[in-house]
Order: structure tokens, then C-alpha cells, then sequence
């Protein structure tokens, strides 16, 4: 026999409805998910599925839950599950947003939560679309150090407010959230894309690199940050909370102050 | 046996390569003109705000206000040369302004370059006749015009 130990009193009031300390309440919700399948048709569909959740479960939980237990041919990216890898971003109730970092009761749950694929990018199946176009474009900016000196024995040193001049953009996880909330880049795929400039912007401010004037120089294309209307869509999408159009208009300032 | 070929589900379809064809860039644009363009748009923009306030100010609000502005008006200020350069540098700013505005939204919303070349054409015919006429008439406005020695109709010239 064990003794039983105690549970110490709960120090948070919770309301009538819900039961003994620790749970959860539960609700159930309608998932509107965005299906697509070119093997069967070039037409895509709405499927409704009904789940029942708990308050401290996220729109891929949701997912989760529908593919284990009701349909498996749901499609969908996910590798980290908790907001870092940038796997999962899609366009939930019409906003882009992380399926891992969405809290459901933060959702409208009387209405159905509609699930679609990130726009602007080719779908593959469901809510999977072709990164290819998108990565291009990361790749074109040379989103690495490049730095002429000598290469140090140890690490390369920089001084606390040169390293703050980029913080923000160091967050970026390429979940191509802002890049598929741009009007601009759904026009035509031609735009590189917010994502791909704030890759810029981390290493063009970075003192400990070399390349800033070639980056600057890419993105003067007539395809590069002059193609950004500062409707701030980008900004309001990442997840990560980075100051995208900001970041944008500092490159566009840098462009400038080299040009003029 | 022949292996069973399973196309992988790219954007590009067959033989496009990785990256779906509509994608990529044609080639890297050289030249400073979208950047020129965009500082165009700021700093006509401020000066825009000056000549177009300062026009409905004179117009609305001084002297008789709205109600002396008439086809006389119009002949006093295009007789000073201060108000030829102000409505010339208003003409041409706002055309040009307005011009490079529709410019972008043409290509931001057109989704294939022929519309897009198309729309384009007449745009900048619109601007060009807009601002050829225009400048033509501030320069050589002739409130009093005479046709084979006989004074045109009109209440604001002098007898002859």
C-alpha cells in the first residue's frame, strides 16, 4: 500500500463547470481542410471533419488527430511540431499563420476553421506546396558569411550593438508565411519575396561581412525591394514576430544611401 | 521488366527542372530605373502636396473665392509667368506621379505580358497627350484670339 501523498490546494479559481484541478475542458470542432490529390483530380475540395479537442490543443493537433484516426490521405507538413522548424505554415481562417504555434479556443471554434495551403506556391497535395520557387529565391540573396579578411584562429568577435543591428532578422525560420501573404509575390512569382530580404537584410547589416554591396545590388532588380508596397501583410504573418516591411525599408534605405 | 515510372508531383511538371518555369527571373534587370521611380514617387509626392494646396488655396480661397473663378481668372494667372510655372511643374509632377502609380498597379495585378504590354501602351499614350496638350496650352493660352482679322466671340477682351 502506498500512502497517498496530499495534492496541495490549487491556487487558481476555476469555474463551476470544470471539473477537478488539471483538466481540461474539451469542445468539439469542425476542420474545413483544403484538399487536393492530382492523382484523382485537378479540382480542389473542401472536407469538413469533426473533432473533438481541449483547450490546450493547436490546430495540428487537430490535424494529427484527423489523419490518425479518420482519414489518412490527409497531407501535410510537420517535422518539429513546436514552432522552430517552420514546417507546418498555412493559411488558417484565411490568415498565415503556424499550424503548431495556433492555439484552437483562440479560434473562432462555433464556425468550421478553414485549412488551406499557403498561396502564391504550387501545391504537391492537400496542404503541401512546392518550396522549390521560394527556396530559388532565398538562394539568390547568398544568405551565408561571405568575408574577404583573414580567417581568424578563433571565432569571429563583434561587438554587442553591431550583433543587435540584425537581431531581428536572425529569426527568420523560412516557413514562407510573409512571402505567401504577399499580394505582390501571388501576382506572378516573379517578386523575391519578403523572406528572401530579410535573409538579405541579416547579412548586409552583419559587420563581420563582406558581400552587402553585391546583395544590395541583387535586390536593386526590378524584381527586388522596389516591388514592395509596405502593405504590411508579411509583417502581420510572421510568426516569429519579425519586423518584415521594416526590415525591408532599411534595405531600400541601404540601396539608396549607396546609390544616390 | 520495366521499372515502373513514378513522376514526382513538381510544379514543373515534365522535363522543367526543379523549379516550375513561371518562377524564374528573366535574366537580372541592370540600371537604377525602379529605384528612381520610387524616389520620384516620394519626393513628387511632397512637392505635389505644396503646388496642389497651394493652387486650391489661391483658387478657393482668396480674393472672391470660388466664385470669381471664371474663364477671365484663368487668363489673369496664365499671364503670369510665376503661374505658368507653377501649373506646368503641377501638370507634369502629378502626370508623371499618377502615371508611374498605375504603372505599378498594371504590374502588380496584370498576370500576362501581353495584357500587361498592353495596358502599358495606352497608359503612356493617355500620359503623353495628357502632357503635350497641357504644356502646349499654359505656353501659348491666347485669351483674345483673332482668326482672319476677326475677334472671336467673347465677353473678356477689349473692343478692337
Amino acid at each position: 500500500m502506498t500512502a497517498e501523498l496530499a495534492e496541495p490546494a490549487s491556487k487558481i479559481e476555476l469555474p463551476a463547470g470544470v471539473g477537478g484541478g488539471g483538466e481540461i475542458p474539451s469542445f468539439d470542432v469542425t476542420l474545413r481542410v483544403r484538399r487536393y490529390n492530382p492523382e484523382v483530380s485537378e479540382e480542389a475540395t473542401w472536407d469538413d471533419f469533426q473533432v473533438t479537442m481541449y483547450g490546450t490543443d493547436r490546430v495540428l493537433d487537430a490535424l494529427h488527430k484527423i489523419k490518425w484516426e479518420q482519414d489518412g490521405s490527409v497531407s501535410f507538413r510537420r517535422s518539429c511540431a513546436h514552432g522552430v522548424c517552420g514546417s507546418d505554415a498555412m493559411r488558417i481562417n484565411g490568415r498565415n499563420r503556424l499550424a503548431c504555434k495556433t492555439l484552437l479556443k483562440d479560434l473562432d471554434t462555433t464556425k468550421p476553421i478553414t485549412v488551406e495551403p499557403i498561396k502564391g506556391l504550387p501545391v504537391e497535395k492537400d496542404l503541401i506546396v512546392d518550396m522549390e520557387p521560394f527556396f530559388q529565391s532565398f538562394r539568390e540573396v547568398m544568405p551565408f558569411l561571405i568575408n574577404r579578411g583573414h580567417e581568424p584562429t578563433k571565432e569571429r568577435l563583434q561587438s554587442a550593438e553591431d550583433r543587435e543591428r540584425f537581431d531581428d532578422t536572425t529569426k527568420c525560420i523560412l516557413c514562407a508565411a510573409c512571402t505567401s501573404s504577399c499580394p505582390v509575390f501571388w501576382t506572378d512569382g516573379q517578386y523575391f519575396g519578403p523572406a528572401a530580404i530579410v535573409n538579405a537584410h541579416r547579412f548586409i547589416f552583419d559587420s563581420r561581412d563582406d558581400a552587402g554591396d553585391m546583395r544590395l545590388e541583387i535586390l536593386n532588380d526590378k524584381e527586388g525591394v522596389w516591388r514592395c508596397r509596405t502593405t504590411f501583410n508579411c509583417t502581420e504573418a510572421c510568426p516569429r514576430g519579425i519586423q518584415v516591411t521594416q526590415a525591408i525599408a532599411e534595405v531600400k534605405q541601404a540601396i539608396l544611401s549607396r546609390k544616390v | 521488366m520495366s521499372a515502373t515510372q513514378i513522376q514526382t508531383p513538381r510544379s514543373g511538371k515534365v522535363g522543367a527542372g526543379r523549379v516550375a518555369p513561371k518562377y524564374n527571373r528573366n535574366g537580372s534587370s541592370k540600371g537604377n530605373f525602379e529605384m528612381l521611380a520610387w524616389l520620384f514617387m516620394r519626393l513628387s509626392g511632397v512637392v505635389l502636396v505644396v503646388l496642389i494646396f497651394g493652387h486650391l488655396f489661391v483658387n478657393l480661397m482668396v480674393g472672391g473665392g470660388i466664385h470669381a473663378v471664371d474663364f477671365g481668372f484663368v487668363a489673369g494667372k496664365w499671364a503670369d509667368p510665376f503661374w505658368q510655372v507653377w501649373d506646368l511643374a503641377m501638370l507634369w509632377l502629378a502626370m508623371l506621379h499618377g502615371s508611374n502609380g498605375v504603372r505599378t498597379i498594371i504590374n502588380d495585378y496584370a498576370e500576362r505580358d501581353a495584357t500587361r504590354l498592353w495596358l502599358k501602351i495606352v497608359l503612356y499614350a493617355a500620359a503623353a497627350a495628357i502632357v503635350i496638350l497641357g504644356t502646349l496650352v499654359i505656353f501659348t493660352f491666347n485669351p483674345c484670339p483673332v482668326v482672319d482679322g476677326v475677334q472671336l466671340p467673347g465677353g473678356f477682351c477689349p473692343a478692337p
